[in-house]
């Protein structure tokens, strides 16, 4: 916990037209932390990674890094900061190396050395020297994410990084990702694939509609999720009074707290109830006695995208 | 890569600017379309020594004769008599000082091509780069990586008009160049010392020659270029200003293509609808006040042109800085 804050957002807001996009974003990312940025697309985290790289003028609050104000003192901030914000964009017309070397010119301190290094660190040392019209979509995000780490930045900010990449391509990013912050580095990722955040990051803020709805650590923010048991009773009914009639709690609509993949697999009898999962041994056995059957017992583990789904009511996520 | 940044920022203007080949399609347009016009334009002198002979007093008393021959008819129009009036006492004043006002040769090949390309043949060329110098980073996302450096955006910006000006600089040079080059195949390389009129003032239909001195064709081709050049950067800064304002690089080519389009109309339409003169389209022709051509609109002056011309490219570098250090990149 004693690690430097490399970003400080305070009551970050921004209104466009009428609009109110993003309505107070606060939180910090330390250093050699993965912080993840969570919500559905048009929750209002493009528009807030935007004003961390200052693409966007906030309309209150504000965004430090490593202490320095990005609005105010763009040239020292920005000089901390490596990002690809969307899609990693570079200039087509113009190799590789000769893309770096376009961004190597506006950075103070990097060489040609530093170059060949992070063209070696994402593995594009082969095909550095060819035009990027020629890339693989994997080879652009190689190359994005080289760009970033080109000025030997403090915090990473990876905009959906995810976005067109195969699971093989995940997994290695994520390995990469996890290797950067163990040097030291702080990184933010965005993302709306809920499942993809949850392996990698140590912290994530949830945002929903312009708002944080929670921040804190993938663990703790699990375990103040609230457990489901399902339970496939017959006959249905009188199961399912007496799980009520033993004060739990018995949701009617499961399809807004749970995952679409646990929905799938439920059967006709299935009784989703809200409950810790220490409580089943002793309902179990109460319900044998009274004479239900019970085939099968389900404990669905919490997951971010189950916190998610009970923090907005059921906003989609897609 | 100690230098100063904003060299630096240069230096990766040229590079996009040259891997682009945008002003390779220049260096191509020119390539082509100036043989065309030489051959043409020999063409036509080749006809009138068929019809005149070798003697260009010949030529130019049957050219006298034809446009006064024109002023008595009903069917010309008053606008038309009078520059034909002005053309007939010019002519005359060339007759009067024994000086061929059209010697055939390379040098006045460039200079009576550059008088028809300074209002818009020129100013389409650089708009054609000019156009896209900014947009090109919206359409393609680059915006976002260039301007997220720790560098203020208006360096960013000021980087790209350098070298949009130093690209103009070259482009009139280059037009000179090719012309001469090209056009010396067909007439020949001579010609930097033939005497050219300039200094007729016009009032009305009347041309008042006690101004008029004559200066070697070389000095004429220079003067020339300050001109177009001028031109050149105004049309530039337009662009610029269109390019910084409209996201997609087809919607900014569109834009300045369409008003420089429009103010050729404008131009012929002689208009009489004064006040056309404070647009900057109608006041690209600079050169035409050197050769003494009548300008578009009544009231026209070089020192009046050139000032509309300064004040819309200051006019639009305030409003380029303004907006684009200011603007949200929300794309």
């Amino acid at each position: 916990m004693g690690a430097e804050t490399v970003l400080q957002v305070e009551h970050l807001k921004k209104k466009i037209g009428a609009k109110w996009i993003v309505k107070d974003v606060s939180f910090e990312v330390r250093a050699g932390e993965i912080f993840g940025f969570l919500g559905p697309n048009g929750a209002g985290k493009t528009t807030t990674i935007r004003m961390l790289v200052d693409l966007i003028r906030p309309t209150e609050g504000s965004v430090r890094v490593c202490g320095f104000d990005v609005n105010r003192e763009p040239e020292r901030a920005l000089a901390f900061v490596g990002s690809i914000v969307e899609n990693p964009e570079v200039y087509s017309y113009l190799t590789g190396f000769e893309n770096l070397e376009q961004f190597a010119r506006m950075m103070p301190g990097v060489d040609r050395k530093r170059i060949v290094e992070v063209s070696e660190m994402v593995g594009l040392q082969e095909r550095i020297h060819d035009k990027v019209k020629t890339y693989s979509l994997g080879m652009r995000q190689r190359l994005g994410i080289a760009q970033a780490l080109l000025g030997r930045p403090k915090l990473l900010i990876l905009d959906e990084p995810t976005n067109g990449l195969d699971p093989k391509g995940i997994k290695e990013l994520r390995q990469f990702i996890r290797g950067l912050a163990e040097e030291g580095l702080g990184v933010l990722v965005s993302s709306h694939l809920l499942s993809e955040i949850q392996l990698l990051c140590d912290r994530v803020a949830i945002i929903s509609r312009g708002s944080v709805l929670a921040v804190g650590k993938v663990s703790e923010l699990i375990r103040e999720s609230a457990g489901y048991v399902i339970w496939e009773l017959s006959p249905k009914a009188e199961g399912r009074a007496l799980l009520e009639a033993s004060g739990i709690q018995v949701i009617e609509r499961a399809e807004e707290v749970l995952d679409d993949a646990v929905l799938a697999g439920m059967s006709a009898n299935s009784v989703v109830a809200q409950m810790p999962g220490e409580d089943v041994p002793e309902l179990l056995s109460s319900l044998v006695a009274a004479g239900v059957k019970v085939s099968a017992v389900h404990k669905i583990n919490p997951t971010l995208e189950q916190l998610f789904l009970e923090m907005t009511g059921g906003e989609t996520i897609e | 890569m100690n230098k100063s940044l904003m060299i630096s920022l240069i230096q990766n203007e040229m590079i996009k600017m040259i891997q682009k080949k945008r002003f390779y399609v220049v260096l191509l347009v020119l390539l082509v379309l100036v043989p065309i016009f030489a051959y043409a334009q020999m063409k036509q002198a080749e006809d009138k020594i068929e019809k005149y002979g070798s003697d260009w007093r010949r030529e130019v008393q049957q050219a006298i004769t034809d446009n006064q021959n024109s002023l008595g008819s009903d069917r010309v129009p008053e606008e038309w008599k009078k520059y034909r009036q002005i053309y007939i006492q010019q002519l005359k004043y060339y007759l009067e000082h024994d000086v061929n006002p059209a010697q055939p040769g390379g040098v006045s090949f460039t200079r009576e091509f550059l008088d028809n390309a300074s209002s818009l043949f020129i100013p389409l060329l650089i708009m054609g780069i000019g156009s896209d110098i900014v947009s090109s980073e919206r359409t393609s996302g680059t915006i976002k990586v260039l301007l997220t450096r720790p560098v203020r955006r208006w360096k960013i910006l000021l980087s790209k008009l350098i070298t949009l000006m130093m690209f103009v600089s070259l482009i009139v040079l280059s037009t000179f160049v090719i012309c001469y080059l090209i056009s010396g195949l067909f007439f020949g390389y001579r010609g930097f010392d033939a005497p050219v009129f300039t200094g007729f003032q016009l009032s009305g239909s009347d041309v008042d020659v006690s101004a008029v001195h004559a200066v070697p064709q070389w000095k004429y081709l220079f003067m020339q270029a300050g001109l177009v050049w001028f031109v050149g950067v105004t049309v530039a800064v337009l662009a610029f200003m269109v390019s910084v304002l409209v996201r997609s690089t087809a919607a900014s080519i569109v834009i300045m293509m369409a008003s420089l389009i429009a103010g050729s109309i404008l131009s012929n339409m002689a208009s009489s609808w004064a006040s056309a003169k404070y647009l900057f389209m109608v006041n690209l022709g600079l050169t035409n006040y050197l050769a003494g051509t009548p300008a578009p609109i009544e009231g026209m002056t070089l020192g009046f042109s050139l000032a509309v011309l300064g004040l819309w490219a200051a006019a639009s570098l305030v409003v380029s800085f303004l907006v684009f250090t200011k603007q949200d990149i929300l794309h």
